[in-house]
């Protein structure tokens, strides 16, 4: 059972390394600088493929990233802000493209979510620690030493007597 | 009670784990809703698959129930979803219009004399960017537009006459009587 855990957990492993930036060769865009094309990479690495829907633009092979690509470099290149652009797929694709949605009503789960569940386990913690300080320690009675010693062989043991 | 707490806190967790999970299974992650349902339809302007030298523009879908089917032949769902756009056509209750994306004309052309031409009228979308305008990930797709050209529905994926008759046919009949 645990093997099979190992071994599967190490599969994950594996591919995720693989997918993470086994990268695409990205078509032959032109960039007048090395930070133009960083610029360019960020970009749509924060954006979602809905083909394959764990790559980001930047990672995915799938036609439709080949063409949001070449949407994004083109929007890019007529001066659009980063703003205007995310702005231009959230229309036509929804927030689903975003990997950082935006704080609204219907995300506060995912983004507050995780923080509830901390401060809840806190306040169970807190509660089970304190709980067991209060708990009277029990006084061990003569009679009761007797008995233990009685059990436990009439000698403490070895390292007691050191100690 | 704080007895029987220990018990019931772990079990009520595990409900709704359990009916998180049950939701999850019925849920189809390639389906992400559109944006673009209760918005006026993007414009566009493209040339016909009939004919090159004529175009279709988003003003012929208004002024009556539309719906814009976006389909290619490389798509292999889209073979499967014809019939049922046959007999959407057939009904007579909407015109279908078609949005031939990324695609070959004459392979195109050939489709509809082979399988039946359900369209009213093909837009050619050789690059795609309509089909960007559109929302458009995946052929084959379906919208529904009402008379004001407002989208209605949009169906991800092939129709399958269970939808066209429990999702499609009322959603027209309702577009139709709601002027």
């Amino acid at each position: 059972m645990i093997k099979k855990l190992v071994s599967v957990l190490a599969l994950c492993l594996l591919l995720g390394a693989g997918t993470t930036h086994a990268g695409v060769t990205l078509e032959a865009f032109k960039f007048d600088s090395k930070a133009e094309e960083q610029h360019f990479k960020d970009l749509i690495e924060e954006l979602r493929c809905l083909v394959c829907q764990n790559q980001s633009l930047l990672d995915s092979d799938a036609e439709l990233a080949h063409d949001l690509r070449a949407e994004v470099y083109d929007m890019i290149q007529a001066g659009k802000s980063d703003e205007e652009i995310v702005t231009f797929l959230v229309e036509r694709y929804g927030d689903f493209v975003l990997y950082n949605p935006p704080v609204k009503p219907s995300t506060w789960l995912i983004w507050f979510g995780p923080f509830v569940l901390l401060l809840i386990a806190a306040f169970l913690l807190l509660r089970a620690v304190r709980r067991q300080k209060n708990t009277p320690t029990h006084v061990i009675t003569p009679e009761e030493r007797a008995r233990l010693d009685a059990i436990l062989g009439s000698t403490p043991p070895e390292q007691d007597k050191q100690e | 009670m704080t007895r029987y707490l220990r018990y019931l806190v772990p079990l009520a967790i595990f409900i709704v784990l359990v009916a998180f999970l049950y939701r999850g299974l019925s849920l189809d992650p390639k389906r992400v809703p559109s944006p673009l349902v209760g918005k006026p339809m993007p414009e566009f302007s493209l040339p016909r698959l009939q004919d090159a030298a004529a175009t279709i523009s988003d003003t012929d879908l208004k002024g009556k129930v539309s719906v814009l089917n976006i389909w290619a032949t490389w798509c292999v769902s889209c073979r499967a979803e014809h019939e049922v756009l046959l007999l959407l056509a057939k009904s007579g209750k909407a015109d279908i219009y078609g949005l031939n994306y990324k695609d070959e004309r004459d392979k195109a052309q050939q489709w509809l004399v082979q399988l039946g031409n359900p369209y009213v009228a093909n837009a050619f979308d050789a690059d795609g960017r309509t089909g960007i305008d559109w929302g458009v990930y995946g052929a084959p797709e379906t919208f529904i537009m009402d008379q004001q050209g407002i989208i209605r529905h949009k169906h991800i994926g092939p129709l399958s006459v269970d939808a066209l008759n429990n999702e499609i046919l009322p959603l027209i009949a309702e577009l139709q009587s709601t002027p």
